[in-house]
């Protein structure tokens, strides 16, 4: 029958979670289960699977936008039947991947989607894969820039690193629209980040009815927000809060508690840089990634100095690091004041630390290198 | 014909990266409202801010989430997206999918959606992009009756679960992370669907210390496969290494001349413990000092094997930066196992003790790392049942400033000025 309103707990099925993995896996994957002996990347976006029983599986790797249309969706079902035994998988870094039982039919695969248009094959090994990324301006309400439109803008200019590996180490490169940092941007080579300068402010007129102003108060990191009394715009005395600007560092947090505390602003807002975050334990434990450049404008719809900071640090990089070596790696060992020269970034106080646990980011050592920085 | 100028996305449609601008406008010719997005999203590419109104709270019967309301700020000019709500659909274990199951919810997104999705949501959801709240309870009701799958977690409660690809496709999964997944996931559907805690939690599975699902960054809970015993050499595949007959890094690196591989300078002298060593022919570890980082295994696959003995490291508490800064999860217990057949019952028992714990300590909107930093690792550890080891830390506190309790000390806290003055007279 189908939902009815006038009836709404009739046939409701709750608590029926996700339909299992296995009803999807391909033959080969369920006979070869936890028997797989190694691997071999073939060449960009094409990986092979070794398993102990003497099968081998064949992984076609492609990019995809995330923000995608059923249509798009239906041209993945059309490939995956035609190909994979109609099986598709999406990737952590959202890339699709085709999987086929033998070598023959690697290249009838690759053929179709070269045909298609827009499934790019790509993304393994030592290259830089898809942008892990978040809603922006398609759909949330806390952003301080778009996140599809800097992706495509990116990924254009870096797309000859994601159908190729000739990087020291694969390179993850992640966007947030704000610092709530949905996503991976804390914990990336190169993060690029949606950031406010300017304080919130403050609707007399709603935030007594909007908001419940001791979760607005405690949202704050830095007790910037204190409960006052506020004028309306009838002259009427109404509870409120105020924000003390010198202690606002404009991370929206007050906003998302509260809706009469909006700080989006076209000027103020754009994005930081960070570098030298991963989350693998090969070799060094996962680090955080480090602001490098504390703003650029926000410049729709190809963001371009944003574009050209990325793939300066890409290239720079890509240039001085070691094999196996990640970003982070690299600018460790090299001491992050010959990062800031090599890759020719401006510093500033933005990038010095002064926040709560601060202290352990300052130079507490003699050690140090001679850099254009000592006048 | 298009609805509305948009110019500046236009300007997206070049460039070889496949463009979300030329898959909306082609789901457009379907779809009436994507031309509402497309229009929308112009104008705030115009006016540089979001055109989204704060929150929205709209939902299906009998669940506290799974459904995220969003309304349009412009709503007479883009009446498509007036509402504009977000469905999170709980994706299957590492994302497999067959081509049937996409032809339904294509077909469901086609009739009472927009027809955009999100492939997938960064916690894992498959995320459905688009609708107005009178098609929620008909979304879900063919979604539960026809197609056999259940809405994801939103709010303050156990997110949807995710794991990496595991023994599914990868030689170093060191337990089932899709069976430990989706056994999580149905175990706590209750924990899911209904929000009972003071913030959001998540778990990640992954198979290995390379954490392909990011788990210890991005889960309260992070559960990674580890191994005990003796990473497992084949001395012959050693020797093809060294000969160049099989590629460092399964050719990870082909793209560009890196010379000759160097088993001495790629491997042994990147060892983080130098526990690494070639005796003639022979390639030794020295495992009782090994971290198990994965490097050696990762560039040597067909030589080097995680151990027999498999299992996983639980680590506590990653976060993003609000409130208190990011964290990492950090390491409580060292190795479990992760057992298929008996569901993982000592995952369970540390979850469960976890919620406990946190459900009634944890403050409002505070994230189980912020509640283990408020505390204080040390109680933390006594709450989990767990004995200070010095796998714990990176390094043992500099401060002084230790915390003794009353019956830790000879005496106790309790005595007398009077009595000390006996001995000591001012």
């Amino acid at each position: 029958m189908g939902y009815d309103p006038e009836n709404p707990m009739k046939d409701r099925i709750t608590d029926i979670g996700p339909p299992h993995f296995e009803r999807f896996f391909p033959a080969l994957v369920k006979k070869n289960y936890g028997k797989w002996l190694y691997h071999e990347i073939l060449k960009p976006g094409v990986l092979k699977h070794v398993s102990e029983t003497g099968d081998e599986l064949y992984t076609v790797r492609i990019a995809c936008a995330r923000l995608i249309s059923i249509e798009l969706i239906r041209d993945y079902c059309d490939i995956a039947d035609k190909h994979a035994d109609g099986i598709m998988r999406w990737t952590t870094r959202n890339n699709v991947e085709f999987m086929v039982d033998s070598a023959a039919k690697v290249e009838p695969l690759l053929a179709d989607l070269k045909k298609h248009g827009s499934m790019p094959v790509g993304g393994t090994g030592a290259g830089i894969s898809n942008m892990v990324h978040t809603q922006g301006w398609i759909h949330c309400h806390t952003p301080a820039t778009d996140a599809s439109g800097v992706v495509k803008a990116i990924m254009d200019e870096l797309f000859d690193y994601f159908t190729s590996m000739t990087m020291p180490a694969q390179v993850r490169v992640a966007l947030a629209c704000c610092l709530n940092m949905c996503g991976a941007v804390h914990c990336s080579d190169i993060a690029v980040l949606g950031v406010h300068r300017k304080p919130p402010m403050i609707d007399q007129d709603l935030i007594s009815n909007v908001c419940e102003l001791p979760l607005a108060i405690a949202a704050c990191p830095l007790g910037a927000v204190k409960p006052a009394k506020g004028i309306n715009s009838e002259g009427k005395e109404v509870k409120s809060v105020t924000v003390n600007e010198e202690k606002c560092m404009f991370c929206g947090n007050c906003y998302t508690m509260c809706p009469a505390m909006p700080l989006a602003d076209p000027d103020g807002d754009g994005i930081a840089i960070l570098v030298g975050g991963k989350i693998s334990n090969s070799r060094s434990m996962p680090k955080f990634s480090k602001m490098v450049i504390p703003f650029l404008p926000n410049r729709p719809p190809r963001w371009p100095e944003v574009v050209a900071a990325v793939k300066n640090i890409v290239e720079v990089y890509a240039k001085d690091a070691k094999k196996y070596e990640r970003l982070g790696e690299w600018a460790e060992r090299i001491g992050w004041e010959m990062f800031f020269e090599k890759c020719n970034i401006p510093f500033s106080d933005k990038c010095v630390d002064d926040y709560r646990l601060a202290y352990n980011t300052w130079r507490t050592s003699t050690q140090f290198k001679y850099t254009s920085h000592i006048k | 014909m298009p609805k509305h100028d948009t110019p500046l996305l236009d300007q997206l449609e070049s460039g070889p990266w496949p463009s979300f601008v030329s898959d909306l406008k082609r789901m457009a010719k379907k779809k009436d409202e994507c031309w509402d997005i497309l229009g929308q999203l112009e104008l705030s590419y115009k006016d540089k801010i979001t055109h989204w109104k704060h929150g929205g709270i709209v939902g299906v019967f009998g669940y506290g989430g799974g459904i995220v309301g969003r309304y349009s700020d412009v709503p007479d000019r883009f009446p498509g997206v007036a509402h504009f709500h977000t469905v999170r659909v709980n994706q299957p274990s590492s994302k497999f999918y067959s081509s049937k199951i996409l032809r339904q919810i294509c077909d469901l997104w086609e009739k009472r959606g927009s027809g955009m999705t999100n492939f997938h949501g960064s916690t894992g959801d498959l995320v459905l992009l688009g609708t107005t709240t009178p098609q929620l309870e008909p979304i879900f009701y063919d979604l539960t009756h026809d197609i056999g799958v259940d809405l994801g977690g939103s709010g303050g409660n156990l997110r949807t679960p995710s794991c990496c690809v595991g023994r599914a496709r990868c030689e170093w999964g060191c337990y089932d992370t899709q069976a430990a997944c989706h056994n999580i996931t149905m175990t706590y559907q209750d924990e899911l669907h209904r929000p009972a805690f003071p913030y959001k939690f998540k778990i990640k599975f992954s198979g290995c210390p390379n954490d392909c699902v990011a788990s210890i960054a991005r889960s309260d809970c992070s559960v990674i496969g580890t191994w005990k015993d003796d990473i497992r050499i084949d001395q012959k595949a050693v020797a093809g290494y060294i000969k160049g007959d099989f590629a460092p890094n399964a050719g990870a690196h082909s793209g560009r001349d890196w010379g000759k591989f160097d088993i001495q300078k790629e491997v042994i002298a990147l060892c983080p413990t130098g526990c690494m060593k070639m005796a003639g022919d022979t390639l030794k570890i020295d495992n009782a000092n090994c971290t198990r980082c994965m490097h050696c295994i990762n560039v040597m696959p067909r030589a080097l094997r995680p151990g027999k003995v498999q299992g996983a490291s639980i680590l506590i508490g990653a976060k993003a930066p609000i409130l208190d800064g990011a964290q990492f999860a950090t390491l409580i217990f060292p190795f479990i196992e992760m057992s298929t057949e008996n569901e993982f019952p000592e995952l369970k028992a540390i979850i469960e003790k976890c919620w406990d714990w946190w459900m009634t300590e944890g403050k409002n909107r505070e994230r189980i790392g912020e509640s283990i930093q408020r505390v204080g690792l040390p109680t933390f550890l006594s709450v989990m049942g767990v004995e200070p080891i010095p796998q714990h830390v990176r390094e043992p506190r500099s401060n002084p400033y230790v915390f003794w309790k009353d019956e830790e000390v000879e005496g106790g806290f309790a005595r007398t000025v009077k009595e000390f003055r006996i001995k000591h007279n001012l």
